[in-house]
Order: structure tokens, then C-alpha cells, then sequence
């Protein structure tokens, strides 16, 4: 059943005219053309998806419009500000913290709303909030310490 | 060799425009390996191995037919450019596996980017070099000697204040030129950006999303695919009702060759059609599965082929002291890249253009051509960046589907394989069984190795150390495996064989080391006689700490030790684990790593890709295992199917033994190799227990600590 569903996508209003029920990541990739946001599993359990609405990680990919109607969403591409790369962003490149770079976007936004809700996490802390985001090339340890960059460089007060 | 793999000079001058450029041909290059599969024994190609082009507006490009997916040859390939011809890596830029625009390449995998493709590109600059050398002198009325070349710019030696940019002297210039013999290389002394820890060139793609993949390519008319797929492998289409698929707005359906289809404008509209297809299939009888697999292996594989043989194995035998007979086991794996398979494909003009998601574009193309009876000049592969390849994503079905749909439908098709397709058609890690018998005599000396393996293949199963009685039998290469040995298709997986090989021998020789009560370190420095391989062991021993003491201590905690060799690579690691007896649970807490690969190009990327292999190695270590009823595929998702996590790493320490006399060697897969045993060794040094089958899951440490 088509209706209008209204949401905020990276600071600006977006408004569809489409199915409720059809899954976020998706109408991101292909309705609005943000292609950051990955297909990886499709339920849930990797990660790659990932999507920030109203300052918490969530699975794009098992998430529906009608759960964002009204919401703040913020994908990978409006994680740097006026051209500005984010912490997070600075600190994956400067840890090296991705090799094929397809999990990236959803370690980013994991990562993010994980500094949102605990600005300074502890190593074990950023170990729990990241645990069900999957690397196949495995730079995990990188990750981290991609994380623990950022976290100190945002002083604890990013949001 | 076939004409897509020549590519006609004139034909990519007309294509750069004017400039200078440098082509290389170093002749046919042989493989490393000359038992991989015959498919992959063509070698490099004999005409073109690398180009260079250096624009009139100074862009210096370097085309190269190999792909990025992960690895840093998008980098490391650039930075020997840049090193060989004098210029910052920010001004170059490289273009890679576009069939139309790069030069033919076998494709990207067996850790030979850098070991065969290098010595191309850094000929190529070599010689662009010295071209523009020569150009700047003639400019200043000089000869050669009396100018320097720095930075992308030609200086005259006595007079600073004359100098000329690359780009102003490629500008007018319409110069080809071939090299044909190794130009003069930059000693390693001289090296500026090779050896260096280069910024990656695809970071800030990677990072803001922007990295294209081919399944963010949207062309104008584009369906998406979802593809119908039969239950298991060896199933056939009895009865096929597509009409309520049909019936849906904005759905079109392709019944034609064997491929049924439901495309329309977003993947989840796709999808929904699909679910209304009903289909019945013939299904075949399982006669194997993930329990009995080892035994049908073990009937079912072909002939041996003697890979290493000396001395006399009965004489061997009888002089032993002690001989261990033992078996191993390896169950099958997944590639299991987070971008699945993923192909666009536009059909315009009688001229295919696919973009895909693999390891061998030039291979795809051939087989593109072929399959949709195309001239090879009318199929252009292009290669955006690839989520992950492993040896995965060097066949292209994904890509062969998309095509047909495009020339069926007369529209630009994306097929994108959903993960349950990934693991469905998936070219798994063959399943192995290896079966050994050595021994030592009273001093620890090795007498005997009767090694047979069966269903992997001979990649990392030669004997470095010096047992004077040997053989080593080999059933079966995992590229050309009979047919009915696997349920299912099989292929390469990083490393191939390599993972199931040393699992078995170097658990082996810890087997040796404890009958004989020698500390493991002391024991194989005792037997070999391989430099490099004892260079590699004192490395990772100093960088660990390593104190002699005999397995095992039984206390819960325990450390282990293998090494092995792996595209000219010598690598050797120790491991420190904590088991938990009560559950069988297993955590590694630190992994050294030392690797001899030559001169290290890049070594920050060279580190990286050392601590991906152990990390990825842990998936196969633990709980990654294909679960299957003949060709049935049980496993569909992560859900059920465990890669490795945030909270399984270990502490990582990665050390170079420094060996610049040496070209680099081989590094995306050597560290990965030895995960099995290494592990292993360590279990039994902490409980006295030996796990012989790979994943050493929580269920099989218990068993085997119980019956211990």
C-alpha cells in the first residue's frame, strides 16, 4: 500500500510516496541513490548496513520506512560535514582500519552511534558494541584502534 | 593464446590521446607454481605486460589488468611506479581491470600482484624514465649525465635554475616506446616511496561511501534480477509456473535458455515475484555428507600423483626409533566475501559492457564472449572496487546471468546474488583428508615422511625439512578434481590446499618434537637446513620471547608453534591460548608473526594483510564449516555459519625478517596457512590434547580433552 512517509535523511526532509513496508536500505540504495549503505546478509547479522536513526545503530536491512517515519537518519555519506571528514572517518584511515572496504560504511555507523551513546568506551566496550559487525578481511584490530583514535579525538563530548 | 589477450599498441595510443607511452614486454613470465591447475598455468601475457602513460598535462597513469579488493596492490603497484619513475604517488593515478583500456591479465590472486606483475611496472617507469631524462637533456642541449631527474622534474645539474616538469615534456609528444629488456631499477638504497608505509589510495573512497562497487552501478532502464535456484546442486526443473509472478505491476519475467527470472525496478519488487514462482524439482538421492565425506574422499579420489620422493620409505621406516601414523581432516569452507557476487550488464550496439565484482576480468571476458557466442572485441569487462574475493570470485557466473538477461531483455540488467545464492554457489575450500606416517630415531633426527592427502591438492605439502626417506602423494588438485569427488564446485580459497596441508604437517612434527621431548623450536631448527626457514623461526622465537620447554604444560594455557612456505614466503607464528576444559571453548591471546617476503614494498599494507590472514584464519580454525546433505547446502547465512568477531582476536604481532637481496614475494595469503597448527599445537600444550579436524570447535576440543 502506497502512502507518503516522511523522514530526515543526513539533515535534509525527504519525502516518498511508496510502500511502507519496504526495507530502509534498499530505498536508500536505490529510491535516493546512496549507495554507501551495503547489502551484506540481508538479516541482520553482519552489519553492513548499518544506518544511524535517532542516534542508534541499526540494520538497515530489517529496518521498514514506517520504523523511520518521522525519524533523524544519518547514512555514511552525511558522516563528514561540509566536506569535513568525521573523526571516525579520519581515524579508519589513519589505523588502517579497512582492506576491501565493503563492511566500511556499516563499521562507520556502527561505530558512531556506539560513540554516541558512550563517547569514551573502554577497548572492551568498543569490543561489545562492534561484535556483530562482520569483516571478512578481518581488520578488526585495526577497527578498534581506529575507534579508540577517534574516541580520544572527539574529546567525549562528539555528538 | 587467445586474441583478447593482445592488445594492439596503435589501438590504446589512439585511445590516451597524445603524451608519452611506455609499454613493457618482459617476455612470457613462468608461474610459481607450475603444478597449479592447467587452466592457470598460461603464464603472463607475451605481448603487454604493463603500460604507462604520462599526459601533456603531467597525469602519469599506470593500467594495470589486476584488480583492488582489499589486498593494497592499488597502492603497492603505484608506489614501484612512482619509485622507478621519480615522481610523488599523489601525482599518479592507476586504472585496473578494464579489459578495453588495461593490458591482458590472468587475473588477482596467488599472492602474484607484486612477485610477477611488479617487475612489469617498475620496468615501465624505469624506462619512462629515462625517456624523459633524455627529453629534458635534449631540451637543456646537454647529454644525459649532466641532468638530474627528481620529484617529476628534470634538472640541469650545474644550473638549478633550469628545469622542465614531466608534463611540459610529454606535451607535442606522441611517443610510444617498448621495452624489451629489464630498464635499470632503483637499488633498494635509493628507494624513496617503495618501502615505505604509503597512505592508501582508496581510503577516503572507503570511507565516505563514495567507493563504487558493481552493485552501486545504476544505469538509466536498469532491472534488478532475482534468479529462480533449484533446492541443491544436481536438481532438475520438473514443472515451472511463472503467471502470479507475472501478473504483478512493474514485473517482467524471462523464461528462456534455462534461466527463469523476475526483474523489475528495485530488488524487493524482484523479490516478491520470485517468492511467486512455483517450482518443483527433481531431486538426486544424497550419497555423501559433512559426516562422511572424509571416507568417500578417501574411495572416490583419482590416482596419486608422487609430488617428492627420495630415499627408501620401508628402509626409513625400520630404522626409526619411533614412528606417529596419523590422520587429519578438513571440512569444507566459504569464501563468504560481505559483497556477494554482483554483475551489471548492458547490451547496446551488438557490444556487451559488464561490470563485475571479480578476481579475473579478462578471464570473465573470455568466457562471456564464448558462452553468448560474442567477438571477444565486443565484451568489455570493467572492474570497480571488489567487497572481498579469497579466490571466490574468479569465476563469473554472476556475470554470465546479468549478460544474458540484458541481451534478452534489450535493458541494462544488475544481478546481485542474495547470501543464501553466495553460499549456494559458492566454490568452496575442498574438504581433506590427510593421512601421515613419519618418524624420528634416538636424537630427534626425522627418518621417515609418508604423507598422502586427498581431495586438497600439493599446495603447501612440500617437506622443507631434510627427512631422508620421503614421499609425498597427492589425490586430486582442488582444480581438477573429478567429478562426483565433491558434491558440489570447489576452487580456490586463499591459500589453497595450503590451510589443510600444514594443518596436518606441522602438527606432525609437534607430534615428533613431544615423542622425542625435544622443545617443537628446537626440534625443527634440528631439522632443516633452510636458511631462510631458520631465519624465520629465530625471528618469530626472539620477537615472542620464546624460553625452551617441552609440550605440554597442561595448565590451561599453552602456546604453539608452525611454519611453512607459501608464494615464496617463509612464515612462521606462535600462538599463546586459553582453554576452557570445562566447555571446549578456545581464545587465542597472542599471535606473533614473521614472514620472509624479499624486499616489503609497502610494509604498513604488508602488516595488514599478516593480521588479516590470522584474523580470517580463525573463522576456519573454529567454527567455519560448510554443512551439507549431498548437494544440498545447510549453511545460508552468518546465522549459522561463523565467521571470526571482534572479541576473538588476539593480541597481533607482526615481524619482517629483513631480506632486501631478495625481489618481494608473495603476501595476501602466507600468514594464513599455519592458523591451523598453530592453534593446534598450542591446544595440546595446554591440555594434552590433539584435535585432527578442522573447525576445532568448542564440541571437538571436549571430546578430544576427555578422551585424552
Amino acid at each position: 500500500m502506497k502512502r507518503t512517509i516522511q523522514f530526515t535523511l543526513n539533515g535534509e526532509s525527504v519525502s516518498l510516496e511508496t510502500n511502507a513496508e519496504r526495507k530502509l536500505l534498499w530505498v536508500l540504495r536505490t529510491d535516493l541513490e546512496l549507495t554507501g549503505t551495503k547489502y551484506g546478509c540481508g538479516a541482520g547479522f553482519c552489519g553492513s548496513c548499518t544506518v544511524v536513526v535517532d542516534g542508534k545503530a541499526v540494520r538497515s536491512c530489517v529496518t521498514t520506512l514506517s520504523d523511520v517515519e518521522g525519524a533523524r537518519v544519518t547514512t555514511v555519506e552525511g558522516l563528514a560535514e561540509g566536506g569535513r571528514l568525521h573523526a571516525l572517518q579520519e581515524a579508519f584511515i589513519e589505523a588502517g582500519g579497512y582492506q576491501c572496504g565493503y563492511c566500511t560504511p556499516g563499521m562507520l555507523m556502527n561505530a558512531y552511534g556506539l560513540l554516541l551513546e558512550n563517547p569514551r568506551p573502554s577497548r572492551d566496550e568498543i569490543i561489545e558494541g562492534m561484535e556483530n559487525n562482520i569483516c571478512r578481511c578481518s581488520a578488526y584490530t585495526r577497527i578498534v584502534e581506529a575507534i579508540e583514535l577517534a574516541s580520544g579525538a572527539t574529546g567525549g563530548s562528539h555528538g | 593464446m587467445g586474441d583478447a589477450t593482445r592488445m594492439d599498441r596503435r589501438d590504446f595510443v589512439k585511445l590516451l590521446g597524445g603524451g608519452i607511452v611506455v609499454v613493457v614486454n618482459l617476455g612470457p613470465l613462468t608461474l610459481f607454481n607450475t603444478r597449479s591447475p592447467a587452466g592457470f598455468q598460461r603464464g603472463y601475457p607475451e605481448d603487454i605486460n604493463a603500460y604507462l602513460h604520462i599526459a601533456q598535462d603531467g597525469t602519469v597513469t599506470l593500467y594495470s589488468g589486476k584488480i583492488e579488493m582489499g589486498q593494497g596492490v592499488m597502492t603497492s603497484l603505484t608506489q614501484m611506479a612512482a619509485e622507478d619513475l621519480s615522481v610523488r604517488l599523489s601525482s599518479m593515478r592507476i586504472v585496473m581491470g578494464d579489459t578495453d583500456t588495461c593490458p591482458w591479465d590472468m587475473g588477482t590472486f596467488g599472492s602474484l600482484s607484486t612477485r610477477m606483475f611488479g617487475p612489469a611496472v617498475r620496468a615501465a617507469a624505469a624506462q619512462a624514465r629515462l625517456i624523459l631524462t633524455d627529453l629534458g637533456a635534449q631540451r637543456f642541449g646537454v647529454s644525459r649525465d649532466e641532468v638530474v631527474v627528481d620529484n617529476g622534474v628534470v634538472w640541469l645539474k650545474e644550473d638549478r635554475s633550469k628545469h622542465v616538469t614531466y608534463g611540459q615534456l610529454a606535451k607535442g609528444q606522441a611517443i610510444t616506446h617498448t621495452v624489451d629488456q629489464k630498464a635499470v631499477l632503483r637499488a633498494v638504497e635509493e628507494f624513496k616511496v617503495m618501502g615505505s608505509s604509503a597512505a592508501r589510495l582508496d581510503g577516503h573512497e572507503k570511507v565516505t561511501g563514495a567507493a563504487e562497487y558493481a552493485g552501486d552501478i545504476k544505469l538509466p532502464g536498469m532491472f534488478y534480477a532475482r534468479i529462480l535456484r533449484p533446492p541443491a546442486h544436481g536438481a532438475t526443473l520438473r514443472r515451472v509456473d511463472t503467471s502470479a509472478a507475472e501478473a504483478m505491476t512493474g514485473v517482467r519475467v524471462v523464461n528462456q535458455e534455462g534461466l527463469i527470472a523476475c526483474l523489475a525496478r528495485d530488488p524487493e519488487t524482484a523479490e516478491a515475484a520470485l517468492k511467486q514462482v512455483d517450482a518443483d524439482f527433481d531431486l538426486p538421492t544424497p550419497s555423501v555428507d559433512t559426516e562422511s565425506i572424509f571416507d568417500h574422499l578417501v574411495n572416490n579420489a583419482p590416482p596419486a600423483n608422487v609430488e617428492e620422493e627420495a630415499g627408501d620409505l620401508e628402509a626409513g621406516r625400520s630404522a626409526c626409533a619411533q614412528t606417529v601414523d596419523t590422520s587429519y581432516y578438513n571440512s569444507y569452507v566459504a569464501h563468504a566475501p560481505l559483497e556477494p557476487h554482483t554483475a551489471v550488464a548492458q547490451f547496446e550496439d551488438g557490444k556487451l559492457t559488464v561490470w563485475s565484482s571479480t578476481q579475473a576480468p579478462f578471464g570473465q571476458q573470455r568466457t562471456l564472449s564464448r558462452e553468448l557466442g560474442l567477438d571477444p572485441d565486443n565484451v568489455r569487462v570493467i572492474t570497480p572496487y571488489v567487497g572481498g574475493g579469497f579466490g571466490g570470485k574468479v569465476g563469473g557466473l554472476q556475470a554470465e546471468e546479468a549478460a544474458r538477461l540484458a541481451m534478452f531483455t534489450g535493458a541494462p540488467v544488475q544481478v546481485a546474488w542474495t547470501r543464501a545464492e553466495e553460499f549456494f554457489y559458492d566454490t568452496f575450500r575442498p574438504a581433506a583428508v590427510i593421512k601421515l606416517e613419519s618418524g624420528i630415531d634416538e636424537n630427534g633426527r626425522i627418518l621417515l615422511w609418508d604423507y598422502h592427502v586427498y581431495g586438497a591438492g600439493s599446495r603447501g605439502s612440500d617437506v622443507f625439512y631434510d627427512i631422508p626417506n620421503r614421499a609425498v602423494q597427492v589425490y586430486g588438485e582442488w582444480g581438477r578434481a573429478p567429478r562426483g569427488l565433491h558434491p558440489f564446485a570447489v576452487g580456490a580459497w586463499r591459500a589453497p590446499a595450503a590451510n589443510s596441508n600444514r594443518f596436518a604437517a606441522e602438527q606432525q612434527i609437534d607430534i615428533m618434537a613431544y615423542s622425542a621431548g625435544i622443545d617443537p623450536l628446537e626440534f625443527r631448527l634440528k631439522n632443516t637446513t633452510d636458511k631462510r626457514m631458520i631465519a624465520t623461526l629465530e625471528t618469530v622465537a626472539d620477537a615472542y620471547g620464546w624460553k625452551p620447554a617441552a609440550a605440554p604444560r597442561e595448565d590451561g594455557r599453552g602456546r604453539g608453534l608452525a611454519c611453512g612456505i607459501d608464494a615464496e614466503t617463509y612464515v612462521a607464528l606462535i600462538a599463546d591460548v586459553t582453554v576452557d576444559t570445562e566447555s571446549g571453548a578456545v581464545k587465542v591471546d597472542r599471535i606473533v608473526c614473521a614472514q620472509d617476503m624479499g624486499i616489503v614494498v609497502n610494509p604498513e599494507g604488508a602488516r595488514m594483510q599478516m593480521e588479516g590472514c590470522i584474523a580470517m584464519g580463525l573463522g576456519y580454525v573454529f567454527s567455519e564449516e560448510i554443512r551439507f546433505e549431498g548437494g544440498k547446502i545447510i549453511d545460508s547465512n552468518f546465522g549459522t555459519y561463523e565467521l571470526a568477531r571482534f572479541s576473538w582476536m588476539p593480541k597481533i604481532e607482526t615481524v619482517f625478517v629483513s631480506n632486501d637481496d631478495l625481489p618481494p614475494k608473495g603476501g595476501g595469503e602466507p600468514a594464513i596457512i599455519n592458523m591451523g597448527a598453530v592453534v593446534a599445537n598450542a591446544i595440546f600444550d595446554a591440555t594434552g590434547a590433539r584435535i585432527r579436524r578442522l573447525p576445532m570447535t568448542p564440541e571437538r576440543v571436549l571430546a578430544e580433552i576427555r578422551g585424552a
